[in-house]
């Protein structure tokens, strides 16, 4: 192909020989250790569960990096520009109290019962009907993710290189089949312990640059203020409070109140994805031991609560700083399919997305501009190796394994997961296809935690705390969660004025009522979990040990030194958490 | 930690910072003694970002790369 086909006619940034030799030495060094790992991924273990020799370190930042995908990076980074500091609160209280919960409660039964998926925890607490429904709903949605992220790295590319969409996709995606399929996960927990690096490296001079251009953080405050005034925007002051303005619907850019924050998104949309995404729980469930398990996602909660610095902040940086070069005037983002259209890529327009590119271009010169591409290219790896390796697992052991070949050799599991690795990569790019005329990325990945992740959260949940829990209600449970979500979807896309039931308010908007489909769907998960298992019969208690609280005998840690205990860790980020809700509320 | 070879994954991030500070560090220095046009220079270009953040890359990789180098691991 000839390489000027690969440019468009306009672009953010040009890159300097050095950038590029930044993002080639990048690309040869995953390679490389996919290549030199290759040899270490021989047995089922190895390949789908690294061995489960990973140090709590290693796991809690592989835990956190899975996360950390260019979805995440340019996602949130364009709905803190658009919503204000209000989007922190997928950081905070969207993630440590769950981080927390997995580390000290969960990880004990997932590390006790040694499964190698969360479906494959389900087929022992409930049966194989749980499994499959909850593992082909997982993989359904893991590749649909993955096209997400696929989708958001390629946007970038061709924003800020201007490289053409198709060949970003086909190069990295690529590079991601080639590296997991010959290491397996310890290859792609190695990468994203790497990549985690790099996104700080590569990301983290932005807010510091950013906030000595603004004057601090009370610059930056008072500049926001005075652009959002200028622009007629209305309450511009809830652009930089956290919880004071979620009183009602009405008062903050979100459309959002704190019933939807606190228990929408705190208590089961973020328990769910933390603690029951086997995406980021398989990275924990490689821990060498139970301690290291737990450890696990406490070091990833403490470092979640530093990830606003490098994303929020850029977005509010975004809303105080960025001038039109040519008019100097106030340069307004705007959504994703207006700016993409004919019309507005004419007018040359900027999505909310793409703040952090144009944040990366406005401080970062050659040499730093290509660690920061690098960065962003390096969380799009990270997450799509997540979803790849979670994807080959589960389809492996929980449908290929469970229903197509019964007695399938160690052998030909890892066959088959270095097979499902390249068509997991294949599906995703088609996925990627399908998202391009979505109006904005993060809406719909919420769309589609509250259609899977909240349900099972629900079923996860009472099968570890409540013994009496059935399988056939685990079973009815979990498909009527999952029913549920779909229908309150579908009833709000056929009638609009729906959402003043789904989401108690008119006036709430897209993110409200993703909050508030999860909050009732896991309600009705659990009801209808409750009521069927009351009028089945349960499993004996025999078959439940080590799956369930009341039968399971947890290891004590009396003496291991205080500073050594996951309980005091878990305490201090908590503590911080608190403080930090007090500052910015 | 090794985890599944003789080379330790902070090895391996070491010689990532290590190689990137030392490019980075190398670009501001050029940008230094050849500064670019005003027209084309970026935002808060005085402060010379590439140089001290190259630096403390290239340190900090060089510090990962020699506490985690092969030859001093225990085998």
């Amino acid at each position: 192909m000839n390489p000027a086909l690969l440019l468009s006619s306009s672009t953010l940034v040009h890159l300097s020989p050095v950038d590029l030799i930044i993002i080639a030495f990048y690309f040869l060094l995953v390679l490389a250790i996919g290549l030199y790992l290759r040899e270490q991924a021989n047995t089922g273990e190895d390949f789908f569960m690294a061995g489960r020799e990973m140090t709590a370190w290693v796991a809690g930042l592989a835990f956190l990096s899975a996360n950390l995908g260019s979805l995440e990076l340019m996602g949130w980074a364009g709905n803190a520009y658009k919503y204000g500091i209000l989007a922190a609160h997928w950081y905070w209280i969207g993630a440590i109290p769950a981080m927390l919960f997995l580390a000290l409660v969960m990880m004990p039964f997932y590390h006790i019962c040694k499964t190698h998926s969360v479906p494959g925890y389900l087929k022992l607490r409930y049966g194989p009907g749980s499994q499959t429904l909850s593992s082909i709903s997982f993989a359904f949605m893991t590749v649909l993710m993955s096209g997400i992220n696929m989708y958001a790295m390629a946007v970038v590319m061709r924003v800020v290189l201007g490289w053409d969409i198709h060949f970003s996709i086909w190069v990295s995606s690529i590079t991601v089949a080639v590296y997991v399929a010959l290491g397996g996960l310890r290859s792609a927990i190695f990468n994203e312990v790497l990549q985690f690096f790099l996104i700080w490296a590569g990301a983290l001079l932005i807010p510091i640059l950013g906030l000595v251009e603004a004057g601090g953080w009370d610059g930056l405050k008072a500049k926001i203020l005075t652009n959002l005034t200028e622009q007629h925007v209305a309450n511009p002051g809830a652009y930089t409070h956290l919880w004071s303005t979620l009183g009602d619907f009405g008062n903050n850019p979100m459309g959002i109140n704190w019933v939807g924050i606190v228990f929408g998104l705190g208590a089961v949309i973020s328990m769910g994805y933390w603690t029951t995404d086997f995406l980021v729980v398989q990275r924990v469930l490689a821990a060498k031991d139970l301690r290291s398990a737990k450890l696990a996602p406490i070091i990833g909660a403490a470092f979640k609560m530093m990830v606003p610095f490098i994303v929020i902040l850029p977005g509010l940086l975004g809303l105080a700083l960025l001038r039109d070069p040519h008019t100097g005037s106030l340069l307004r983002l705007v959504p994703g399919d207006l700016a993409w259209s004919e019309a507005g890529r004419a007018q040359g327009l900027h999505s909310y997305d793409e703040v952090l590119p144009l944040m990366l271009a406005r401080y970062c010169g050659p040499g730093l501009l290509g660690l920061g591409i690098t960065a962003l290219i390096a969380g799009f790896m990270s997450g799509m190796a997540g979803n790849v390796s979670a994807f080959a697992t589960v389809w492996t052991y929980d449908i290929y394994g469970a229903l197509i070949n019964k007695n399938a050799s160690d052998e030909s599991k890892v066959r088959m997961g270095r097979w499902c690795t390249l068509i997991g990569v294949a599906v995703s790019i088609g996925t990627a296809y399908l998202v391009m005329n979505a109006q904005s990325i993060m809406d719909y990945v919420q769309a589609l935690f509250s259609f899977f992740i909240a349900p099972l959260f629900g079923t996860v949940i009472l099968g570890m705390l409540w013994k009496r829990a059935t399988p056939a209600g685990g079973f009815w449970g979990l498909l009527a969660g999952i029913g549920s979500s779909v229908g309150m979807y579908a009833w709000v896309k056929v009638d609009p004025a729906a959402v003043k039931y789904v989401a108690l308010s008119s006036q709430a908007q897209d993110q409200a009522q993703n909050m508030f489909r999860a909050l009732w769907c896991w309600l009705i998960c659990v009801v209808v979990t409750v009521v069927v298992s009351l009028v089945t019969k349960p499993k004996p208690d025999a078959e439940l040990t080590n799956l369930v609280y009341a039968l399971t005998p947890i290891p004590h840690e009396e003496n291991v030194a205080l500073i050594h205990r996951p309980i005091f860790w878990g305490l201090v980020v908590a503590i911080v958490f608190l403080i930090l809700q007090i500052i910015f509320w | 930690m090794k985890s599944g070879g003789s080379l330790s994954i902070w090895f391996f991030i070491g010689v990532s910072l290590l190689v990137n500070g030392i490019i980075i560090f190398a670009a501001g220095i050029y940008e230094l003694v050849q500064p670019p046009p005003p027209e084309t220079q970026v935002v808060l270009f005085q402060y010379h970002a590439s140089v001290w953040w190259g630096a403390v890359l290239a340190l900090l990789g060089a510090f990962f790369s020699w506490q985690f180098a092969p030859s001093r691991s225990p085998q």
